[in-house]
């Protein structure tokens, strides 16, 4: 059981601060190895939703022996319930190029690149103002290192790395086999750091208090905070700093509405927690020692007793169907089949049991998809369909 | 891409022509180019309205009454989803998760967010649209 840990508000990523360029001077002067050390050692894991260690990534990347490399802010954010990067790229914009800068400094890269998705492209002409700015700083400290901004084109699966950089090279939008992995083999075949926005702002806390700040905060496995898109039937709506580990019964007390029958985390790739297993589940990334324990890439969203499960996993299904890149056939022909046979078990065509058969499907999709989307299918919808099976069916 | 992007801003569609153009000049299969331009769903490849509108049928959008705006929207511009006006000057689309969810339900009209979206307030913010075609001022955001 995991109810000993309380929420705890944190306000680092929003905390204005001014600092950017003495944080920029001194962190580059410092060698590499000290700044991956730190960052190791502040167990800082990515934002994004996977949460690969971060300061490993670094170190791969800066041990990759190349001429060019590259440094990329990933804000592609079309997880539903998501919406944490957009408001860190207009609120502190600072934070994030600065840590790109000194991620470059450490890998050894010159230019970094933005991949903003498409519906965010009112944040341009802001962002691009904040970038020049920015660069002419570095001239002035006779730091190499440029920042370009490239958009997406409302393409939910070129938030996977490798899909991204196949975007970014003019290319359809579809995930690469892994390995070789971006450390060695990334954008245009070079190495590459590939980081969510949100822990590029995370390393900015981190390299300016020093890793013990942030290696305080959280719990065993989940060090430090993170951001929480909070959505759904809730009163106050919104973006929550808070310490990794929490309880979800100690999230829904706060930000329910009284009658949360479920809390779906990590968006429609992510898990939905019914009722009775509010107690027992926290949210971190997994550890063996805290029980269930669910990854989140931030996105919260709570349902209240009027709402169908059924829809909802209607809801989740259409947007991969659509999502999908139609690459490999586990993915593309499965949400289509799921997507069909939740309806025909809805309007009596198929029989109770054949809710089994489609589970069965999530798990060979688990199995046999190449990337994360057609992977995480099984995620919201075992939990769905085991948890609300008679919503399914009548 | 940013030449796919730039074309799409100019005209709102790639048409068939730009596509072979594209690829003639980029020294580049044409089916490459059409496949990449099919494969986002922001590169219209159809001939599109002077607004586009795409209204979010995400989750928490469709939670907090998203229908009601889109019959709205149908209701006054009397076309449905997919389709553009007669005189040209609006598509109506939906798209997935715009990243609002916070302050569902939300749309896209070309590259503008609107959001807290109640029919009433579709209405107002389309007759705003209509006008301005009619001044004659700036048409793009």
């Amino acid at each position: 059981m995991t109810t000993n840990y309380q929420l705890k508000r944190a306000d680092f990523i929003f905390k204005n601060e001014n600092d950017w360029k003495e944080v920029l001077s001194k962190n580059i002067s410092h060698p590499p190895q000290k700044l991956i050390n730190e960052l190791i050692s502040s167990e800082l894991k990515g934002r994004g939703g996977a949460g690969f260690p971060t300061g490993l990534k670094w170190k791969l990347s800066a041990e990759a022996v190349d001429e060019i490399k590259y440094v990329i802010c990933n804000a592609d954010e079309g997880e539903p319930g998501t919406f944490k990067d957009r408001e860190i790229l207009s609120k502190v914009p600072f934070k994030v190029l600065t840590a790109m800068a000194i991620c470059g400094h450490v890998i050894g890269a010159r230019e970094g690149y933005i991949y903003l998705r498409g519906e965010y492209f009112f944040l341009r002409p802001e962002l691009n103002k904040v970038i020049s700015e920015f660069e002419y700083y570095c001239r002035e400290i006779n730091f190499d290192f440029t920042i370009r901004i490239f958009m997406g084109s409302g393409a939910y699966i070129c938030g996977e790395e490798t899909a991204l950089f196949e975007s970014m090279e003019g290319k359809r939008g579809e995930p690469r086999n892994k390995p070789p992995f971006p450390s060695s083999y990334g954008y245009m075949g070079k190495p590459t750091v590939i980081n969510n926005v949100e822990t590029l702002a995370h390393t900015y806390t981190i390299f300016k208090y020093g890793a013990k700040r942030f290696y305080d905060l959280g719990v065993q496995y989940s060090r430090g905070s993170k951001l929480f898109s909070v959505s759904g039937d809730t009163p106050k709506p919104g973006i929550y700093e808070l310490e990794l580990g929490m309880s979800l019964v100690d999230f829904v007390d706060e930000f329910g509405d009284g009658d949360t029958k479920a809390v779906q985390v990590g968006g429609a790739s992510g898990f939905l927690v019914p009722r009775k297993r509010f107690n027992e589940t926290a949210i971190g990334f997994q550890g063996k020692l805290t029980g269930i324990s669910l990854p989140t890439g931030g996105s919260m969203m709570l349902f209240n007793s009027s709402r169908s499960m059924f829809n909802v996993l209607d809801n989740y299904l259409e947007f991969f169907r659509e999502e999908s890149c139609g690459q490999c056939t586990p993915c593309r022909v499965g949400c289509q089949q799921l997507l069909n046979g939740i309806k025909a078990v809805k309007r009596g065509e198929k029989n109770a049991q054949y809710l089994d058969k489609l589970l069965r499907l999530t798990e060979t999709m688990q199995y046999t998809a190449k990337c994360g989307l057609g992977q995480s299918v099984a995620n919201s919808f075992s939990s769905i369909v085991e948890n609300f099976r008679e919503e399914m069916i009548y | 891409m940013p030449i796919l992007q730039g074309v799409v801003e100019q005209e709102k569609y790639l048409s068939e022509y730009s596509m072979i153009e594209i690829a003639r000049e980029l020294d580049l299969p044409a089916s490459e180019v059409y496949g990449t331009a099919t494969f986002y769903s922001f590169l219209e490849y159809k001939k599109m309205g002077r607004y586009i509108i795409r209204i979010c049928k995400t989750i928490t959008c469709s939670m907090k009454g998203k229908n009601q705006v889109l019959l709205a929207i149908e209701d006054m511009l009397k076309i449905g989803v997919g389709e553009t006006t007669p005189d040209g000057n609006f598509s109506l689309l939906q798209t997935n998760c715009l990243g609002f969810c916070h302050k569902a339900p939300a749309m896209l009209i070309n590259n503008e967010v609107y959001n807290e979206l109640t029919p009433e307030k579709v209405r107002e913010i389309l007759s705003m649209y209509m006008n301005r075609k009619k001044e004659g001022g700036p048409y793009d955001n």
